[in-house]
């Protein structure tokens, strides 16, 4: 070069020429924190965190080299197409990761959107490096491409430093994104200002402050976003989430419709509610000839306990649930234990939080009846909860004379399911009798009635809203489609009941 | 009743990813935890000698020496045959040896041995031990049933593999022709060997081993390499080789070239549970693993053992043999008389303190191990098949972690304790046992808590604590021709002295320590005269 050898003068470090370096560093910053919030969320929301790194970085990496070969067909115009598209990439980048979480639950095709996500981001920074060096180039500025890629080196160090060690622990991906996405349109804002001939970029300065206006809402709203996000999950609006040390607890609530999930499981909603419980208890408590102390395991919300108080012989009720924080909900929120009838609070009621195995294994006393209201065997550790050994332990508290009811799951959805659990009862040396009502959110449900001796086909039960006594009789016969079949004995070392269930239900669900 | 899993997923990320998730990584702080194992101090000071002259003097009929699996099937067998007048020293404060276990808030948890196999037909002491401890609880057609809450629950084994977890420990998918292939032909061998029997009628592969066939055409599987014999058959496939490797290293802490092709063999081939209900394939587990053995056993011998009691010289006295044992607690050396004794420990120290009577022998190697349990808050999770008992990844080094609630009473809990193993076999024995010396406890509590992140993700920030435990003789090594050469001339001993110790078979198994302690628990008998009624 021509001056080579003339010491460096200030101004050929011009304002425009910082701006532009800058721009450099701040492209190059934001276009990694993208592609590394498109990996980490990836990973997070469908596992396999290679995989998810190495495609997200090869998309990336790819467009990026469709961006700069198709850099060259720009003719003109240069800086405009620069600003506009520094804010293009500002907006999608930033909103990436609160954009990819809202999608999640809602859309089919995740992967889809991820991957068009990354292409359009990587495409534009692509465009930008060649569009740079170009812009500089006209400012007259010295070794314009080791001075870009240096700046665009650092920036990617920068970035990949500060997104684990700073912006992850201490922002989480939603305001990292948002954060990134402003500095994208603040630079591209500033280089407006200080181009020497911004006067004609009007239109991109008022896009500009848009867009950050935009983004910036968005960091201020990252709490509530996030929280739309698990609120999309469910059908309903969520009035209450918490998680336990065993599980998530979130309640919704939609006009008169409360409902309770676990693990994102619906337990009951308050519209049928009435139908399950009914069913679940009334049977068993009408063939009991004075039922006084009553066993509940499961059912921590509190509901079977108020079908049960509905019997004014019952003098002690034992409720043994797993988790504290269920009960303590269910006796002290009022729109709950409006629902219960302050069940949990009854002086007849006895409340223990303990793991229903353990305490079945070592409790001593029997009871008149045991109503079991277990979650539906979704994995080995609930699965247990249907064992032979546990019928077995079963078996033990039910007092001469006594009975058990057990909610079984759905005899029409999972009919092998349903009649694995009669099985397992007979094999653990119960009768049993089986029987199924029509609860709306559920579906057609089943409960089968178990005892030391044989039970009666009929007996007078407690009239309710749902069941009278032509009901409660109907409910004991099973139309072909969901009559007896041939079913295994769930044990401990084969958990057949969690493969069947497993099996009946995701193929009802696909 | 149910909500999909992409919406579930969704809304639990959502919440991952609040709490900072992932990325905290490198500001991890690293998790409190100890650094122990077998007593090195007593172990040196075994090594070193110069203990000093005895001081006290006793008298006793047999003396055991040694407490592990091994001296206390010894002690049992005496003490069911009605033979009370013995005495079992052990070197620990804790007997149980290899089998031992520990405890904390969370739950108990194994140091060492974690399960026992169903027995086979032929292991007839062993029946009869496990029916009197209350572990075998009836017949059924003929077969034994086993209880219920003592065989391993359901699910057993997973693998991690291709970023997913499969049920069982092969790779069902994701694998090519050839490995199918060579998986199938392995798993034919195998099962032929395992209904074979030797022209001298025996099975040719059983446990415990010593009723296996003495067939020469099986006995020449000892004389070569396991890897060599694989290869002569040219099964290469790296996914039947990964798990062979697997299996070495898990029952045996030694490489597939180092393992006689009949130790190889026998792991796949031995093994015939006989039990009802079809559990004859299962293994019995429990949260504190072999220990729950180890400690019924004791508890039958009360008021018999003597710990804190390190032997370290054991020499003929006309009839009768003197058994010097030095008092920990008391620091003086203590003369036992015996008119029989029993030693119960590994082979390298029987050789050492009774040089009279055990020939040091080279041929007995060992491989070192490293055990961590990994307290954490929350259960462990994955893609694919559910936590099982048995987490392994199939590109570790590690051979994974065992779950010491997967086996407790409770059917849900909150936290749990990982017993994760490693044996270190890729290295000569004794450069792995330096390096279990001198690394420090904080890399091996990297090496654990990183190689633990790569197979659950969703580990990160619920690991409480990482206790480490170092065996530096762990195992010995089924090396080629040590089973039916070496093993078998070093139990050969000259009355009243009789070994039992798991060495003895060159396999590291309790089904081999269990015979072997009752072998020389019935050989002590015979010679004195005592009667009793043979289980073996
Ligand atoms: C990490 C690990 C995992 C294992 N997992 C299993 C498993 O899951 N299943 C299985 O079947 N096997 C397993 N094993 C194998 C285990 O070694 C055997 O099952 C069995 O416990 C061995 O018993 P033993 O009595 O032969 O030997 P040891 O356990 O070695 O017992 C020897 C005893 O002698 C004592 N002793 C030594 N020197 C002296 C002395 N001078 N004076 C007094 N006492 C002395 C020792 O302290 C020890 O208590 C495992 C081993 C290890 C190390």
């Amino acid at each position: 070069m021509a001056d080579a050898g003339r010491p460096r003068s200030t101004s050929s470090a011009s304002a425009p020429a910082v701006a532009l370096l800058a721009s450099a560093f701040v492209v190059a910053t934001c276009g990694l924190i993208y592609e590394l919030l498109a990996s980490t969320l990836a990973s997070y929301l469908l596992g396999d965190s290679v995989t998810q790194f190495s495609t997200v970085i090869g998309a990336y990496l790819f467009a990026m080299g469709i961006g700069s070969w198709c850099s060259r067909y720009v003719r003109q115009n240069e800086l405009r197409l620069f600003v506009r598209v520094e804010l293009l990439i500002a907006l999608i980048g930033g909103c990436s990761a609160a954009g990819l979480f809202l999608l999640f639950p809602v859309i089919d095709h995740f992967r889809v959107a991820l991957y068009a996500l990354v292409l359009a981001i990587g495409f534009f920074v692509g465009l930008e490096i060649p569009l740079l060096m170009r812009i500089l180039r006209d400012v007259e500025f010295r070794e314009v491409v080791s001075s870009v890629l240096t700046f665009d080196y650092v920036g990617a160090l920068a970035a990949s430093l500060l997104f684990p060690l700073v912006l992850m622990p201490y922002l989480g991906m939603v305001r990292t994104g948002f954060l990134f996405g402003i500095a994208n349109a603040a630079v591209a804002l500033a280089l407006l200002f200080v181009m020497r001939d911004a006067g004609r970029f009007r239109l991109e300065k008022l896009a500009a402050i848009f867009v950050l206006a935009l983004l910036g809402a968005g960091f201020i709203a990252s709490e509530r976003l996030q929280r739309w996000a698990e609120v999309a999950s469910y059908q309903e609006p969520v009035v209450y989430a918490v998680s336990s040390r065993f599980q998530r607890i979130v309640i919704t609530r939609r006009g008169d419709d409360l409902r309770l999930y676990l693990n994102g499981n619906l337990q009951f909603s308050s519209r049928d509610e009435y139908r399950y419980h009914e069913a679940l208890v009334q049977p068993a408590l009408a063939r009991v000839a004075n039922p006084r102390s009553v066993l509940i395991l499961g059912g921590g919300d509190g509901l079977a306990a108020r079908e049960v108080l509905r019997h004014p012989g019952v003098q002690s009720l034992t409720l043994v649930d797993l988790d504290p924080d269920v009960t303590r909900l269910f006796s002290q929120t009022a729109m709950l234990t409006a629902l219960n009838r302050g069940a949990l609070t009854d002086p007849r009621m006895r409340v223990i939080n303990a793991d229903g195995f353990r305490w079945a294994r070592e409790a001593r006393t029997r009871y008149d009846a045991v109503i079991v209201d277990f979650p539906d065997p979704v994995d080995f550790s609930v699965g247990k909860l249907y064992t032979e050994s546990f019928y077995r332990e079963l078996k033990r508290l039910i007092a001469p004379g006594g009975i058990a009811a057990v909610q079984s799951t759905s005899p029409l959805v999972a009919p092998r399911a349903f009649w694995t659990v009669a099985t397992t009862l007979e094999a653990a040396g119960l009768q049993i009798r089986p029987y199924h009502a029509y609860v709306p959110s559920f579906g057609e449900w089943g409960f089968i009635l178990a005892a030391n001796g044989p039970i009666a086909p009929s007996a007078p039960v407690l009239t309710g809203r749902f069941l009278d006594q032509a009901t409660a009789n109907r409910m004991f016969d099973f139309p072909p489609d969901m009559a007896r079949r041939p079913a295994p004995v769930n044990r401990l070392d084969n958990q057949a009941l969690v493969r069947l269930f497993d099996e009946e239900w995701s193929r009802y669900e696909a | 009743m149910k909500l999909s899993r992409r919406a579930l997923v969704g809304g639990a990320a959502g919440a991952a990813v609040l709490a900072g998730g992932g990325w905290a990584a490198l500001r991890r702080r690293k998790p409190p935890g100890t650094l122990a194992g077998a007593d090195l101090a007593r172990g040196h000071r075994l090594a070193k000698g110069g203990f000093p002259a005895p001081t006290r003097f006793e008298e006793t009929g047999v003396v055991i020496a040694g407490g592990g699996v091994a001296g206390l099937s010894a002690a049992w067998t005496l003490a069911e045959a009605g033979f009370d007048g013995f005495t079992l020293f052990e070197l620990e404060d804790e007997t149980g040896g290899n089998a031992r276990a520990g405890r904390n808030a969370v739950s108990a948890y194994p140091l060492g041995a974690h399960y026992l196999p169903v027995a086979n037909q032929d292991a007839r002491a062993l029946r009869h031990l496990l029916t009197r401890l209350g572990i075998i609880v009836g017949e059924k057609g003929g077969l034994p049933v086993y209880d219920p809450y003592q065989i391993c629950a359901d699910l057993e084994e997973r693998l991690f593999h291709q970023g997913r977890w499969h049920e069982g420990l092969i790779p069902r998918n994701g694998i090519g022709a050839q490995d199918r292939a060579d998986l199938a032909a392995f798993d034919a061998a195998v099962t032929a060997f395992a209904a074979h029997r030797g022209r001298d009628g025996r099975p040719a592969f059983t446990i415990p081993a010593a009723y296996s066939s003495r067939d020469p055409d099986l006995l020449v599987l000892d004389t070569i390499s396991f890897g060599r014999w694989l290869d002569d058959r040219e099964w290469h496939s790296p996914v039947l080789r990964a798990h062979l490797r697997y299996a070495m290293r898990d029952d045996y802490g030694t490489e597939p070239d180092h393992v006689s092709a009949w130790a190889g063999i026998h792991y796949f081939a031995g093994r015939r549970g006989w039990a009802a209900d079809g559990a004859g394939d299962k293994v019995l587990t429990w949260p504190e693993g072999n220990a729950r053995l180890a400690r019924a056993m004791a508890a039958r011998v009360p008021g018999r053992i003597r710990r804190g009691r390190i032997v370290h010289a054991v020499a003929r006295d006309g009839d009768r043999m003197w058994i010097d044992s030095f008092d920990v607690a008391r620091e003086e050396t203590v003369r036992t008389t015996a008119t029989a004794a029993i030693l119960a420990m590994p082979h390298f120290v029987a050789a050492r303190v009774a040089p009279g009577e055990v020939r040091a022998d080279k041929a007995f190697t060992y491989a070192p191990w490293l055990v961590a349990n990994i307290t954490v808050d929350r259960l462990p999770t994955g893609k694919g098949a559910q936590l099982a008992w048995d987490n392994v990844s199939a590109t570790s080094e590690s051979l994974g972690y065992v779950v010491a609630t997967h086996q407790g009473p409770d059917a849900r809990t909150a936290g749990t304790v990982l017993s994760w193993y490693m044996p270190l076999s890729a290295v000569e024995p004794a450069s792995g046992r330096r390096q279990l010396l001198e690394r420090p406890i904080e890399d091996w509590q990297s090496i654990v808590e990183d190689d633990l992140l790569l197979m659950n993700p969703d580990l990160e920030g619920a690991i409480r604590s990482i206790d480490v435990w170092r065996w530096g003789h762990a195992m010995v090594r089924p090396t080629p021709g040590f089973i039916w050469g070496a093993a078998q001339r070093a139990a050969e001993t000259r009355p009243p002295v009789f070994l039992a110790h798991s060495d003895l078979s060159g396999l590291s198994l309790f089904e081999e320590a269990h015979y072997h302690g009752t072998r020389a628990a019935e050989a002590a008998m015979r010679h004195l005269r005592h009667p009793f009624e043979s289980l073996l």
